[in-house]
C-alpha cells in the first residue's frame, strides 16, 4: 500500500511526513513525527488531551486525518513556549497547581491558547464551556479555572 | 490489509467523478467528526475518502437578499462567528453550536450532521424548522432538495452513492420572525441530545403566530417535522393554553425508544418540556425581546 | 525527630513542583510515549460474550499473517494455584489475576482476554486479532448482584463456596465470602430506639476513568532479563505480579515507573504487563501495548456496584442506639470487592453501642472491580448518610447536630474492632458550623445537603534515598509513583529537615532495580509512610554532615548542631568556628569521608484516619430532573498539608469524582450482559461547565506518628459526594433518591410518582 506524502508546517518549521490514509493525526504526530505531547485519551474526540491547533483552530488531532494536514499550519504543545521561555498560560498552570498527573494538561494549555487568542477576556462561565471538552480527572477543574482566569489577566496586562 | 485512498478534489466535477468511480464504499469528508469515530469503531469500511473541503464556496457564508446560503462544509465555529445568521437565524447557530466541544465545533459541519443521519443531530431539527433547501450535486447536476428529505432512517440518506450536497439555502426572513432549538442532555456539554426541539416563527405586529414550523430530534428514527405542533401555534399567541396544548402535541408526535440516553417515557416528557421552552425564546425574539445564549 | 510544633520554612508553602515544566511542555513521557528499537505492537482480543466456554482457539491465520510476530492464549502462561496475593489494593488471588488477564477455559464477561498478537504495527495487530477462530459455547450470564445472589442463578465458578458461614455451604454459589462486624446488642439497642428509620440503597459499577489508557512496553532478553515501562500505581506491585504470572525471577525484571496519567486505585492491579513480556518472549522482539478507551472500559475494573440497606434506631434525644448494615458488593468476575472496608467505613464516623454489619462479596459477569479511592466507603456511606439524614428529618433535628451528637471522638471503640485515635472529626464538624456556606440563605427551590465521610488511610512499607551531590544539591528517590505531585512533598520534606531551598532538591521515583521495596501508591499512604522514609533518611544525612563538621573542627559530633542548612559549633564551649554551610561540607565529602548519602525503609505505622464532611447546594429543574451543583465546600483533617495546593487538589478531585457518581456515571448493560457505554460520550464524567469552584477548607489536626503531622488526604473526599447531593435533592424537591446515579430520567419518574 502506498503512502502519502504531506507537506505541513508543525510548530513553526516546515515539516513532510509520509502517512497511510486512516491515520489519524494524533498518530502522525506521535509515530511519525515523534510529537508525543497530545495524548490519546479517547481517540474519539471526547476528551480532548489530544488537542492541537490547526490555522490557528482547536481541533482534536484524534478526528483529523494526517493527510489532511497538507498545507496546513499545525500548532502543538510543543510549540506555546518561546524557546525556554514559558508561555503565561504554562506558568500559570503550574502556579495555581493546575495539574496532578498530566496527562490532560497539554490539550487544557492548547484549548486555553485558543480560547484567549478569541476571547482575551472570558468570564468563568465562558472558559468552563470552552474547556468542557477537556476531560480532567484529577483536579475537578477548580484550579485550572483559575490558572485560565490569571493567566487570562496577565496577558491582558493586569497582573503579573 | 485493504487499502484506503483519500482525494482532495478541487472541484464538484472532479469529487463527483471520484465518488461514481468508487468500486466499493466511498465516503464524503467533510469535518469528519463522526467519520473518524466510525472508522476507528470499524462501523464503516470505506475504500476511497473524498475530502470536499478543498471544492470552491463549500466553506462560507453568503447572503443575499436577506437569505443566506451556507456552505456545507462550513465549521461550526465559522457560522457561530456570523453576525447575520446569528441575527437571522440564532436557533440554527445555537444548535450547531450545540454539537460537541469547542475541538470539534472547529471541524464540524451541517452536511455531516445533516448526511450522518442521527436522529439526535443538533443542527438538524434547527434545519428542519428554518424550511432549509440542501443543494445537492451529484453526476446528473444540482438539485435543491427540502432538508427533511435528505435522512431516510438511522444513518441512511436519500443521496445517491455520487452525490453530495454543496450548500444550504436559508430564505429571506419577514420581518417579527425568529427561531430557537434547546436540547436536552445530562451533562451541559459533550452529550448526544436525549431530546431536541427547533422551533421557527412569524408573529404579526400583535405577536400572534402567523407561520410556524415545528421539529423534535431523538425521538424518532429521524428527525420529525412535526405539523400538529406548527398548528397549534399558528393564530395564536404563546398563553398558557396555546402552551399547554403545544406540550402536548409534542408528546404526541414523540415516539422514541428507551435507550442509555434515557427512557421512552421520560423522552415524550421532556419533548412537551422542551417545546415549550422552545417555542418562548422563539416568540421573544421574533418580538424583538433580547434572548442571548442559552448556556 | 518530630517537627510538628516547628518554625517551618518549607512545609505548608506552595512551590512549583519538580515534574511541572516537563508536564506543561508535553515533555513528561507517560507509558504511551516510550519507544524501543524494533518494537512491535501488542493488541488483545477480548470475549464478546458475558459468559462463554472457550470451546477452541484456532490462531493459525493470524500466526500465517505477515508481519505478526507472536500470538499467546492461556497456554503460553503457567497454570498457578490458588493463592491469596498481598501485592495490590484489596482482595486478589494470583490465579484469578492470572485467568482475568488471559481467560482459561471460560471467558466471564465483555471484554475478558482471549488471546494477543503482537505484530509490526498496530493497525496489522489488529487484522490478525480479527483472524482468530474462536468458538464459544454461550452459557447464561448474570450482572445484577442481588440477580447473582438468587439460587438459580448462573455460577461462574463452580468451586465457589461462601466462605465466612458455618457449616460451608454444600454447593457452589456467586457469594464468595460474607463478612459480619457487630458490636454490643442489636435486638437490645432496637428496642431502646425510640425512631427507627430504615431504607435500601443501590449504587451502580462507576469507573476510575483515568485520562490515561493503560499502556506499557516491555521487553524480555534472549538472557530472560526483563525492562518493563509502565503506568501504574506501583512498579514493584508490577515486578511481583508479572515474576509470578510468568514464573520469572525478581531479580530478572526490571520495572520503570513511566509518568501515570491518572489511577484513584485503578492502576493498583495490573493488565497488559505479563501479556506484553509474554508476546516479546515469543517473538524475541520488544512489545507495547495500550488500552483503547473502550478496553479500557470493558476490560479493567470499576469498582462495585452494590445493594445496600440501613436500619438506624435512636433516642428522641438524637442518641442512635443501634445501626444495622446490610451490604451487597460487586465483585466482578472473580472474588475480591471492596466490601470489606465498605462494611467497615459507613458507620465509622458515629459512636453506636449497638452495631450489626453484614457484608457480602458476590461475583457476576462483568469486570473485576479495581480499587477507587477509598474502595467500598463511597457505597456504604452513601447509604448510611442518607439514612442518617432522614433519622434527622424524622426526629425534627438538624442534620448536623444530629451528627454531632453521635460523632465518633478519641477513644471511641468502632464496631470493627480498633479504637479512634488522634482523629480530628470534632474539628472538621466545628469547622463546618462555623463555615459561611454551612449559615448562607438558600435560594428559592435550591437544597442544601450534608454528609459526612471516613477512611483510615495506610502506613506500610516505603524506602527512600537522599544523596549529597559534590556541589551541595540534593537527590530524593523513592519507590512511590507520583500520582498527584508527591515529588513536590518529598522535595519539600527533605529541604526543611536538611534546612536549604527545596529548589536546590531534585526528587524522583526511583525504578525498581534502584531502589528498596516500596508498596504501591494507594490507600493514601505516600505522604505519610513514604513522606517518613524521605524525612529519616534526611534525618541520617544531616547526622553524617555534622559529623563532617566535627571532623573538620576536631570537636565530638554532640557539639555540633545543624541549623538553617548549616553546622554551628553547639554553644561556645564547642569552640568558635565560622558554621559550614552543606555545600561546603559537599564539597570536601570526598575528602572528609567518603559521598554522603542515607537510604531508609520503613514499615510506617499510625497512619491516622481522616475525617471530611461535605456541604452541597443544589438546584433541581423539576421538568428534566436535571441537578446542578451550585456550590460545594469540602471540609477535611488533613493532618498537616504538606504542599497545600496539592491536598486540596487531592479534595476538590475527589468531590468532583464523587459528583460524577452521583449524577451521571455508570455502567449501562444491554440483555446480553454488554457494556453499552464504553466510552467517554456516554460514561459521563463532569466536564468543566458541569461543576463550580470547589472550595477545600483544610482543617489541621497533626497526625503525632508522622514527623510533620501529615495524614492521607486522597481518599477521604470521595466519600461523602453522593449522600451530599441526594441529601441536598431531599431538601429541594422532598424526595429521597435512593438509586445512584440520580440521573435526570430517575429525578422526573420520583416527582411524577410523588
Amino acid at each position: 500500500m502506498s503512502k502519502s506524502h504531506v507537506t505541513t508546517t508543525i510548530n513553526g518549521e516546515a515539516a513532510e511526513f509520509l502517512c497511510e490514509t486512516q491515520q489519524t493525526l494524533l498518530d502522525v504526530l506521535r509515530d511519525v513525527v515523534g510529537l508525543t505531547g497530545a495524548k490519546e485519551g479517547c481517540a474519539s474526540g471526547d476528551c480532548g488531551a489530544c488537542s492541537v491547533l490547526i490555522d490557528g483552530t482547536l481541533v482534536c488531532s484524534c478526528l483529523v486525518l494526517g493527510v489532511e494536514a497538507e498545507g496546513k499550519s499545525i500548532t502543538t504543545i510543543e510549540g506555546i513556549a518561546q524557546g525556554d521561555h514559558l508561555h503565561p498560560i504554562q506558568q500559570k498552570f503550574l502556579e495555581h497547581a493546575a495539574l496532578q498527573c498530566g496527562f490532560c494538561t497539554p490539550g487544557l494549555i492548547v484549548a486555553t491558547k485558543a480560547l484567549l487568542d478569541e476571547n482575551p477576556n472570558p468570564t468563568e462561565t465562558e472558559a468552563r464551556y470552552w474547556l468542557a471538552g477537556n476531560l480532567c480527572r484529577c483536579t475537578g477543574y477548580d484550579k485550572v479555572i483559575r490558572a485560565v482566569m490569571d493567566a487570562a489577566a496577565v496577558m491582558r496586562g493586569e497582573t503579573v | 490489509m485493504t487499502s484506503l485512498s483519500y482525494a482532495a478534489p478541487t472541484s464538484v466535477d472532479a469529487a463527483v467523478k471520484l465518488l461514481a468511480g468508487a468500486g466499493g464504499v466511498a465516503k464524503v469528508l467533510s469535518g469528519g467528526t463522526d467519520l473518524l469515530v466510525q472508522m476507528r469503531a470499524g462501523r464503516v469500511k470505506p475504500e476511497i475518502i473524498v475530502d470536499t473541503k478543498k471544492i470552491p464556496g463549500i466553506i462560507g457564508i453568503r447572503e443575499e437578499n436577506g437569505a443566506f446560503v451556507i456552505g456545507a462544509g462550513t465549521p461550526g465555529a465559522v457560522v457561530e462567528a456570523h453576525a447575520g445568521l446569528n441575527k437571522a437565524w440564532p436557533g440554527i447557530v445555537e444548535a450547531l453550536d450545540l454539537i460537541g466541544s469547542t475541538q470539534v465545533q472547529g471541524r464540524c459541519s451541517l452536511a455531516g450532521n445533516l448526511c450522518n443521519a442521527s436522529p439526535a443531530a443538533d443542527s438538524v431539527p434547527a434545519l428542519y424548522a428554518a424550511g432549509a433547501i440542501a443543494v445537492v450535486v451529484g453526476s446528473k447536476g444540482k438539485r435543491e432538495v427540502p432538508v427533511e428529505q435528505i435522512p431516510t432512517g438511522p444513518g441512511r440518506t436519500s443521496l445517491g452513492k455520487d452525490e453530495f450536497i454543496l450548500e444550504f439555502k436559508l430564505p429571506a426572513r419577514p420581518a417579527n420572525s425568529s427561531d430557537a432549538y434547546l436540547r436536552f442532555i445530562p451533562r451541559t456539554e459533550m452529550d448526544i441530545a436525549v431530546v431536541g426541539c427547533g422551533i421557527s416563527v412569524t408573529l404579526d405586529a400583535n405577536g400572534v403566530c402567523t407561520a410556524a414550523r415545528c421539529s423534535l430530534g431523538a425521538v424518532a428514527p429521524t428527525v420529525l417535522l412535526v405539523k400538529e405542533m406548527a398548528d397549534v401555534l399558528v393564530g395564536h399567541k404563546l398563553d398558557a393554553d396555546t402552551l399547554a396544548k403545544l406540550d402536548a402535541a409534542a408528546q404526541a408526535a414523540a415516539k422514541p425508544i428507551s435507550d442509555k440516553r434515557g427512557t421512552a417515557e421520560y423522552r415524550t416528557k421532556v419533548a412537551g418540556v422542551l417545546a415549550r421552552r422552545v417555542a418562548a425564546i422563539a416568540f421573544d425574539r421574533a418580538a424583538g425581546k433580547a434572548t442571548g445564549k442559552t448556556h | 525527630m518530630n517537627y510538628i510544633s516547628s518554625d517551618l520554612k518549607v512545609v505548608g508553602t506552595r512551590p512549583i513542583r519538580p515534574d511541572g515544566v516537563d508536564k506543561v511542555t508535553g515533555r513528561a513521557v507517560f507509558a504511551a510515549d516510550t519507544r524501543a528499537s524494533g518494537m512491535l505492537w501488542g493488541k488483545i482480543l477480548r470475549s464478546p460474550h458475558a459468559h462463554a466456554r472457550i470451546v477452541s482457539i484456532d490462531t493459525s491465520k493470524a500466526e500465517a499473517l505477515k508481519g505478526v510476530y507472536a500470538v499467546v492464549t492461556s497456554k503460553d502462561f503457567p497454570e498457578i494455584a490458588s493463592e491469596e496475593a498481598f501485592v495490590g489494593e484489596g482482595p486478589m488471588n494470583f490465579r484469578d489475576l492470572s485467568d482475568n488477564i488471559m481467560a482459561r477455559g471460560k471467558a466471564l464477561y465483555e471484554g475478558h482476554a482471549i488471546a494477543a498478537v503482537a505484530a509490526t504495527t498496530a493497525a496489522l495487530a489488529d487484522e490478525a486479532l480479527a483472524l482468530i477462530d474462536v468458538t464459544y459455547d454461550v452459557l447464561p450470564h448474570v450482572i445484577d448482584v442481588d440477580e447473582a445472589m438468587q439460587p438459580g442463578a448462573p455460577v461462574l465458578h463452580a468451586d465457589m463456596f461462601t466462605a465466612g458461614v458455618n457449616p460451608k455451604p454444600a454447593t457452589a454459589s456467586n457469594i464468595a465470602k460474607v463478612v459480619t462486624f457487630k458490636k454490643g446488642d442489636i435486638d437490645a439497642g432496637f428496642a431502646e430506639a425510640e425512631v427507627i428509620f430504615e431504607d435500601s440503597y443501590t449504587t451502580k459499577p462507576v469507573h476510575q476513568a483515568y485520562i490515561e489508557p493503560h499502556a506499557c512496553l516491555a521487553t524480555y532478553a534472549p538472557d530472560g532479563q526483563v525492562t518493563i515501562h509502565a503506568s501504574s500505581q506501583g512498579h514493584f506491585m508490577i515486578r511481583a505480579y508479572t515474576a509470578k504470572l510468568l514464573g520469572i525471577d525478581m531479580a530478572q525484571i526490571r520495572v520503570n515507573p513511566a509518568e501515570i496519567g491518572g489511577g484513584f486505585g485503578g492502576k493498583t492491579l495490573i493488565y497488559l504487563e505479563p501479556v506484553a513480556v509474554a508476546l516479546s518472549r515469543k517473538s524475541g522482539r520488544s512489545v507495547k501495548m495500550q488500552m483503547t478507551r473502550e478496553e479500557v472500559f470493558r476490560g479493567s475494573g470499576p469498582t462495585s456496584g452494590a445493594s445496600v440497606t440501613v436500619k438506624l434506631g435512636a433516642k428522641k434525644d438524637g442518641t442512635i442506639v443501634a445501626a444495622q448494615q446490610v451490604l451487597k458488593f460487586q465483585a466482578g468476575a472473580y472474588a475480591g470487592s471492596p466490601v470489606g472496608p465498605g462494611a467497615m467505613c459507613g458507620l465509622a464516623m458515629y459512636d453506636i453501642a449497638n452495631v450489626d454489619v453484614v457484608g457480602y462479596d458476590v461475583v457476576s459477569n462483568r469486570p473485576k472491580v479495581a480499587a477507587y479511592r477509598a474502595p467500598g466507603a463511597p457505597i456504604s456511606s452513601f447509604a448510611v448518610e442518607c439514612a442518617v439524614d432522614d433519622l434527622a428529618r424524622k426526629l425534627g433535628m438538624d442534620p448536623l447536630v444530629l451528627r454531632e451528637k453521635n460523632a465518633v471522638v478519641n477513644g471511641s471503640k468502632t464496631h470493627y474492632g480498633p479504637t479512634h485515635t488522634n482523629i480530628g472529626f470534632t474539628q472538621v464538624l466545628e469547622a463546618t458550623r462555623a463555615h459561611p456556606h454551612w449559615k448562607a440563605p438558600l435560594a428559592e427551590g435550591h437544597g442544601r445537603g450534608l454528609a459526612v465521610g471516613f477512611w483510615f488511610n495506610i502506613g506500610g512499607e516505603s524506602s527512600a534515598t537522599v544523596h549529597i551531590n559534590e556541589d551541595g544539591t540534593v537527590m530524593v528517590a523513592t519507590g512511590s509513583p507520583d500520582i498527584g505531585g508527591s515529588r513536590a512533598s518529598m522535595g519539600m520534606m527533605a529541604a526543611e529537615v536538611l534546612g536549604i531551598p527545596v529548589s536546590k532538591v531534585k526528587a524522583i521515583v526511583a525504578d525498581t532495580a534502584s531502589i528498596g521495596f516500596t508498596f504501591l501508591t494507594g490507600g493514601s499512604r505516600v505522604t505519610f509512610a513514604t513522606g517518613m522514609a524521605v524525612t529519616q533518611a534526611s534525618e541520617k544525612v544531616v547526622d553524617q554532615l555534622k559529623a563532617r563538621a566535627a571532623a573538620t573542627w576536631d570537636i565530638p559530633v554532640d557539639a555540633v548542631e545543624w541549623k538553617d542548612g548549616k553546622a554551628y559549633p553547639a554553644g561556645t564551649n564547642a569552640g568558635a568556628f565560622e558554621p559550614l554551610d552543606l555545600a561546603a561540607i559537599a564539597l570536601k565529602q570526598g575528602r572528609t569521608g567518603g559521598p554522603i548519602n542515607a537510604e531508609v525503609s520503613v514499615n510506617a505505622q499510625g497512619a491516622g484516619a481522616g475525617f471530611g464532611a461535605h456541604i452541597c447546594d443544589v438546584a433541581v429543574d423539576k421538568e428534566t430532573g436535571k441537578v446542578d451543583i451550585v456550590r460545594y465546600t469540602a471540609i477535611q483533617d488533613v493532618g498537616k498539608a504538606i504542599h497545600p495546593s496539592y491536598v486540596e487538589g487531592q479534595i476538590q478531585g475527589g468531590a468532583a469524582q464523587g459528583i460524577g457518581w452521583a449524577l451521571s456515571e455508570e455502567y449501562i448493560y444491554n440483555a446480553k450482559g454488554q457494556m453499552d457505554n464504553p466510552g467517554f460520550l456516554d460514561y459521563r464524567c463532569p466536564v468543566a461547565s458541569d461543576l463550580p469552584m470547589i472550595e477545600a477548607v483544610l482543617v489541621e489536626v497533626p497526625n503525632p506518628r508522622h514527623p510533620f503531622g501529615a495524614r492521607g488526604v486522597g481518599e477521604v473526599p470521595i466519600v461523602p459526594p453522593m449522600a451530599a447531593i441526594s441529601n441536598a435533592i431531599k431538601g429541594a424537591i422532598g424526595l429521597r433518591m435512593p438509586d445512584l446515579p440520580m440521573s435526570p430520567p430517575k429525578v422526573r419518574a420520583a416527582i411524577d410518582a410523588g
